[in-house]
């Protein structure tokens, strides 16, 4: 019972303050964007402008729940629900802490690529549920773009699972106490990064959303909470993959020690999702083909010649 | 990729630099002295009203906004009955200061005037007029205008000699 407890006391922590921070990333984006553009960003409710997602949060619940009468109704409906569902999912192997992680799966990496893939149907069935051209493109875009990606962002992962000889993301933590990732694993962490930037389709890989040729892309037809849900998906996306690299490449919770693990995991988080928020500031968005021969192009090969290089290491150094 | 990196670096620095945005309410601007906001009437040195119900104004709106009634007190001297302008509909474009040839109406940088009623938009005389010159001090038209009006006699004005007996200039 009391171990029961202690788990149900995690799970919700890490619920509460997982989807707190996506909300409250809604501020802190604005603020950074009108900060870098020097305007001010949002400051009028509460101090510093800090009570504007809970506005935005109460405005959002009180909109009429709009369905289009031209949808299929419940695939329409599902669609924003696979995004927060495949996300949040996601969240239960991130180990936050030494001691702090939902799920101490000994394949949590593959668990995370996994759900990061199913992500993409959400996109494919909400562009497609909507019967709307705009949105059918998006979610072609997304879906093309989501598939591409996957692949080397799985491929720059490899190299990390070699060093730590394990696919738990506990124990990759673990095996960076000497060194973090980044260091052998430079090539990888730039990959996985990129990559990871088209997985949560942000700024300045949002072509599934490029507001300038797709209205809104496959979220145009979206209205009150179920454009709610797609937009907190996109911010716990920024969350988690902020996250994934501060777990796989810069050492999880591991820092000195006059802080807890945790708040040292939350310091390095934010430093990466303040970076996701200054490349949409300052990056243009590429054109669509430009994306996918890239990715294909240029960071396919480097992934597979870190693995290759990696392995080769490994062999030569474990005989 | 190293331009990307520059990029991102400039964008980070301008995190610290001043902000531009002037935070309107808590702190106001000073708007230049012959800025076109609201529209006034104004009065000549002797404290008399300076409009002369012309109806200038009124036809060089270009939104009609503007209307008025003239009539004439006791001594011959015009006055508008009533001024009114509907600022709902007023676009601020200065063409009555244009047309005005009394200096009475005057727009002047005041732009504070939202309401939450539309019917408070539209002013009457008592709101417009004020008791002051505006910007053209010591101007009087009837001080300078060479029609005789109560109280000024003709030739009487400023600047203005007597008027000529004719019958000196017969041969």
């Amino acid at each position: 019972m009391e171990a029961n407890l202690h788990w149900i006391w995690i799970v919700l922590g890490v619920l509460i303050v997982v989807l707190s921070l996506a909300a409250g990333l809604i501020w802190y984006e604005r603020r950074l964007l009108g900060w870098v553009q020097e305007r001010q960003g949002p400051n009028r409710v509460g101090p510093l402008g800090l009570m504007q997602p809970l506005a935005d949060v109460i405005k959002i619940f009180f909109k009429e729940d709009w369905i289009p009468p031209f949808t299929s109704r419940l695939i329409f409906v599902i669609a924003p629900m696979i995004t927060m569902f495949t996300i949040l999912m996601s969240f239960s192997v991130i180990p936050f802490g030494p001691t702090i992680v939902v799920a101490d799966l000994n394949v949590g990496l593959l668990f995370f690529l996994a759900m990061s893939s199913l992500g993409a149907y959400s996109i494919v069935l909400a562009g497609w549920s909507s019967n709307n051209k705009y949105s059918l493109l998006g979610a072609m875009r997304g879906a093309s773009q989501m598939i591409t990606y996957e692949v080397f962002m799985g491929l720059s992962l490899m190299g990390v699972v070699m060093l730590a000889n394990s696919f738990n993301l506990r124990e990759i933590v673990e095996a960076q106490k000497g060194l973090w990732n980044v260091i052998p694993q430079f090539a990888g962490f730039v990959v996985f990064f990129i990559a990871g930037i088209a997985e949560t389709h942000r700024l300045p890989f949002d072509i599934p959303e490029a507001e300038g040729e797709l209205v809104a892309g496959y979220h145009s037809e979206y209205s009150g909470m179920k454009f709610g849900m797609f937009f907190v998906g996109e911010y716990l996306g920024i969350v988690l993959i902020s996250s994934m690299i501060t777990t796989l490449f810069f050492g999880g919770w591991l820092g000195p020690s006059f802080l807890p693990g945790v708040v040292w995991f939350f310091i390095k988080t934010m430093g990466f999702i303040t970076i996701f928020i200054l490349l949409r500031g300052s990056q243009p968005r590429p054109r669509y083909d430009q994306l996918l021969g890239y990715g294909w192009k240029v960071l396919l090969p480097i992934a597979l010649l870190n693995i290759l290089i990696t392995g080769a290491i490994v062999l030569v150094i474990g005989n | 990729m190293i331009s990307i990196l520059k990029s991102l670096w400039i964008v980070f620095t301008h995190l610290f630099k001043k902000k531009i945005t002037v935070e309107y309410p808590d702190e106001k601007i000073i708007l230049p002295p012959r800025y076109r906001g609201r529209i006034i009437l104004s009065r000549d040195p002797d404290g008399g009203e300076r409009c002369v119900a012309c109806y200038l104004c009124a036809a060089a709106c270009p939104v009609d906004c503007i209307s008025l009634q003239a009539t004439e007190d006791e001594y011959g001297r015009r006055y508008p009955e009533f001024f009114r302008i509907n600022f709902s509909r007023c676009i601020y474009c200065g063409f009555c200061e244009d047309a005005c040839p009394t200096y009475a109406i005057q727009l002047i940088p005041d732009v504070e005037m939202s309401e939450y009623n539309r019917n408070n938009m539209v002013y009457e005389k008592e709101d417009l007029l004020i008791s002051g010159q505006g910007k053209y001090h010591g101007y009087n038209y009837y001080k300078v205008a060479g029609t005789a009006i109560g109280g000024k006699g003709k030739g009487e004005a400023m600047n203005e000699e007597k008027p000529t007996d004719f019958k000196t200039l017969l041969p």
